[in-house]
């Protein structure tokens, strides 16, 4: 069965520095994959690389067709995109954005309204939005918007998600309804990519890690092969407690290293 | 979103529709000749060449198709800018577009190339708009914020009307240095279907392209990276919306001047009654644009008739007020 | 009805419109130093050009203005090639050392003004409307030159000009409209509908209430449905002024007239050539057909003083 996502070899230059060099990543069916590292990793160049928005050199195969060969409508049936950018520019409704999702299958596919309407109903009612669905997204607090967008990249309903730090501004409440909901998909055979900063979701939540620093890949493998105090030390500085608690992995941040 | 919206839209577009014919059938009745409606109607449709045949056919109604066409052009391609440039004071007046055409124009003009060669006119304005959308896109775009805009528009705007300024005063035709208000402010006097059967091919393709980006625009309101991984062809979007433009704006100032305020005030006050929807906004921006247009066509008759008031004063007047008010609005919500 | 701001707009737009135009005669300064001949004549206006050269003695005349040699401003454009050209700029014609400038009475006010004050003598000749302001031009300018007699022989040829122009009067004058650019036409009082009206047409200009010049809407003059289009000529260099004039709704009578008639050079200033210009009207009133909607003279409409 071929992978959902293979990136071989990618190396990526912006403005003459080397931002990713030389970084391998297969993505499988049914599996959530954080993308852990410091700032400046390159953690957003390999997601967008990943989803064909930057030129690249190495192979990028999206459900085993090479990205920038697939039609851009074929692309967003394959895979869904959150990227860090969460400015909303125009004043819709939050279901009228969700909704957003929805435009490669009328482009490509030619959905009905009713389908559409389905796919944005679920998407909602999985972030718990149903009660906010007719609100603007401009009176909505930053969490909400957040929790919004990533309703956007559920209602495209593709079966890979790529999302950089979807996480980012939610409440622990929302941030575990976040991170259930992609291990969900992942149970449901579909596969998510999500790069994190918070170590503890990505100890409890991920089936797989993947450790950058400086565009490279420092450690990949269950969560407990990449958490260790000897590489968060190295990596990002920093001293850390690391239990198996009986759910999973429990990583806190204790100190800066040294 | 969902039906209830979608009647919602259709009712608002055969609102601006209605309104759009009962302007344009009032601005074939306003007129220095006060003719009589019924008998102008009358000789508009079956007059034997007599004199309020000829008023009718050959002055009143180029007037008006233009007015509507160009109307039409300027909320269309106000809605698409603003769209695409996700900036809600993006308009071709305010950003440059306009300006650039007309010097186009005037260079077409002023130096005799287009008595030699008609078609020298709307495309040489349309090449002055192009080179408007792509200065201003290269000072200011990526989304660079609104300041950078209007910046970058207010530069290319001086420069432009300073070329077409100098281009005036250097002809050797006194009447031309006079001319610059026209092209500084627009007018659609004594305009003949010379000028339709001119401008109207440029608006029209120009409309279709800029029609074709409803999608797009919409996926756009994330942002560029989310708009691509939604099946967004950037490259294609920014063509359509560069050359859609550039075709219909440029055609509209080769023969009415540089209107502005209207591709802003339109797609403004329509954005709400859309649902916000950069793609249904095109539509009725179109629509409503034309409207204001034929509305102002028929206030400068109104105001001073036989006078030539010139219609971006009718147009600055309305706008002006409501482009301050918006910064306002920008300000407070992008602190 | 016609204000004297609208006047003065008027007066700048013929000026503009008939290819700077002007000239007309009327004693403005004292006449006290007239007494001695002047030797050094100045003009610096296209109309008073063409009087001072028409009466000027042998050498008498210095120069003219630059204008006196364009064919489509001047109706003597080959004789003021005998004279160096002026630009009607105080500091050059101050040079020249003239004991008598003279020009129009408007649109270089702040030159003669200087000139004065340098102390050089400047008559002005207002703008001439009818046949007798071009007796009254010629008279001046003669007694300005110290030239009485050649002024009255060259009135008495004009007059006989005049009087041997042959109009058929039978009371039904054929419409004829006046178009220059921007839409100006000219009314009442003014050397243009005098000629027009001497060819045995009838001006639509003075029926709208304009007196010397003033806009007129395209609309209207269609309304008017004029027999005979009477129009300025396209000027070197193109303008959108002139667009106008050529406006598919002006097909119609442009058609009927045949070829176009145009104004032209004989029409700019009160000069017995104007009489030329008649000529030629009656020419074209000849090859009209006859005219669909006779003109009814109505006392009303005729408010000519």
């Amino acid at each position: 069965m071929t992978a959902l996502l293979a990136l071989s070899d990618l190396r990526v230059s912006l403005g003459g520095r080397a931002v990713l060099r030389g970084l391998s990543l297969t993505v499988s069916k049914g599996e959530v994959v954080g993308v852990i590292g410091p700032n400046g990793a390159g953690k957003s160049t390999l997601l967008r690389a990943a989803m064909g928005l930057i030129p690249v050199q190495g192979q990028r195969l999206l459900g085993g067709d090479p990205v920038q060969a697939l039609p851009a409508g074929e692309r967003a049936l394959r895979a869904a995109f959150l990227p860090q950018d969460r400015d909303i520019a125009w004043a819709m409704t939050v279901a009228a954005v969700v909704g957003l999702g929805r435009l490669p299958h009328q482009a490509v596919r030619r959905t009905t309204v009713a389908e559409d309407r389905k796919a944005v109903d679920r998407a909602l009612t999985r972030m718990d939005l149903d009660a906010l669905r007719d609100r603007s997204v401009r009176e909505l607090s930053g969490g909400e918007r957040a929790r919004t967008l990533i309703a956007r990249m559920l209602a495209q309903e593709a079966p890979l998600l790529v999302a950089d730090e979807p996480t980012a501004g939610l409440d622990p409440a929302h941030q575990i309804i976040a991170m259930e909901t992609f291990a969900g998909l992942a149970r449901d055979g579909r596969s998510v990519v999500v790069s994190l900063h918070d170590l503890g979701l990505a100890a409890r939540w991920c089936d797989r890690l993947v450790l950058m620093q400086d565009g490279a890949v420092v450690a990949s493998g269950i969560p407990s092969e990449v958490l260790k105090a000897d590489l968060l030390r190295r990596v990002y500085g920093i001293e850390a407690f690391i239990q198996q608690g009986p759910g999973g992995l429990i990583v806190q941040p204790t100190g800066i290293a040294g | 979103m969902g039906e209830t919206d979608g009647r919602g839209f259709v009712l608002l577009c055969a609102g601006l529709g209605f309104m759009v014919v009962l302007l344009f059938l009032i601005s074939l009745l306003v007129g220095p000749a006060s003719l009589p409606p019924m008998e102008s109607l009358r000789a508009l449709l079956a007059g034997e060449g007599d004199a309020t045949a000829i008023v009718m056919r050959e002055i009143r109604l180029p007037r008006s198709i233009l007015a509507l066409m160009i109307g039409a052009t300027l909320g269309l391609s106000g809605a698409a800018l603003q769209g695409y440039l996700r900036n809600p004071l993006a308009e071709p007046g305010l950003i440059g577009v306009s300006a650039s055409a007309a010097l186009g124009a005037v260079l077409a003009i002023y130096t005799g190339l287009s008595l030699l060669f008609p078609l020298a006119l709307p495309l040489m304005a349309l090449g002055g708009a192009l080179a408007g959308v792509l200065i201003v896109q290269a000072l200011a775009g990526g989304y660079s914020g609104t300041i950078t805009l209007i910046l970058a528009g207010v530069a290319v705007t001086s420069l432009a009307s300073a070329m077409t300024s100098l281009a005036l005063n250097l002809s050797p035709n006194p009447f031309a240095a006079l001319e610059i208000v026209f092209w500084l402010l627009g007018s659609l006097s004594d305009r003949s279907f010379v000028h339709v059967q001119l401008a109207a091919p440029f608006m029209l393709i120009g409309w279709v392209l800029l029609a074709g980006l409803g999608r797009s625009l919409d996926a756009l309101t994330l942002g560029e990276d989310a708009a691509a991984s939604l099946g967004v062809s950037i490259a294609r979007t920014k063509l359509l919306a560069v050359v859609g433009t550039a075709l219909s704006v440029g055609a509209a100032v080769a023969v009415a001047g540089a209107i502005g305020f209207v591709g802003l005030v339109v797609p403004h006050i329509l954005r709400p009654l859309v649902g916000n929807r950069p793609s249904r906004l095109l539509l009725a921006s179109a629509l409503g644009g034309a409207a204001m247009l034929l509305a102002a066509d028929i206030g400068v008759r109104v105001i001073a008739p036989g006078q030539d008031l010139k219609l971006g004063v009718l147009t600055a007047v309305v706008g002006a007020p409501f482009f301050l008010w918006l910064v306002l609005q920008t300000r407070r919500q992008m602190p | 009805m016609v204000s004297r701001l609208r006047q003065f707009g008027s007066l700048l737009a013929l000026f503009l419109a008939v290819g700077f135009v002007s000239a007309a005669i009327v004693t403005v300064a004292g006449t006290a130093r007239a007494d001695a001949v002047p030797q050094r004549v100045v003009s610096m206006n296209v109309c008073t050009d063409q009087l001072a050269m028409l009466l000027a003695g042998e050498g008498q005349l210095h120069s003219v203005s630059f204008l006196a040699t364009d064919p489509s401003a001047s109706a003597m454009p080959i004789r003021a090639e005998a004279f160096p050209p002026n630009r009607a700029r105080a500091e050059e014609i101050y040079l020249m050392k003239p004991d008598l400038v003279v020009t129009g009475s408007f649109g270089n006010r702040d030159t003669v003004q200087m000139l004065r004050r340098l102390g050089i003598r400047v008559e002005t000749f207002p703008l001439a409307n009818s046949f007798d302001d071009i007796r009254m031009n010629l008279r001046r300018m003669g007694a300005l030159l110290g030239r009485e007699a050649r002024a009255e022989r060259v009135i008495a040829v004009f007059d006989r000009d005049l009087a041997g122009l042959r109009v058929d009067g039978d009371g039904v004058a054929p419409k004829a409209a006046l178009y220059y650019a921007n839409k100006y036409t000219s009314g009442h009082h003014s050397m243009a509908d005098t000629i027009v009206e001497a060819a045995g047409l009838h001006n639509i200009g003075g029926d709208f209430g304009i007196r010397g010049m003033g806009q007129l809407p395209l609309e209207a003059l269609i309304m008017a449905a004029p027999d005979m289009l009477i129009r300025s000529r396209d000027y070197r260099a193109p303008a959108l002024a002139f667009e106008v004039l050529d406006h598919p709704s002006l097909r119609k009578v442009t058609d009927e007239t045949g070829e176009p008639v145009f104004v032209g050079a004989r029409w700019n200033c009160g000069t017995p050539a104007v009489l030329v210009a008649v000529e030629r009207l009656i020419e074209a009133k000849l090859r009209l057909g006859s005219p669909r909607a006779p003109y009814r003279e109505t006392a009303s409409l005729r408010r000519r003083d």
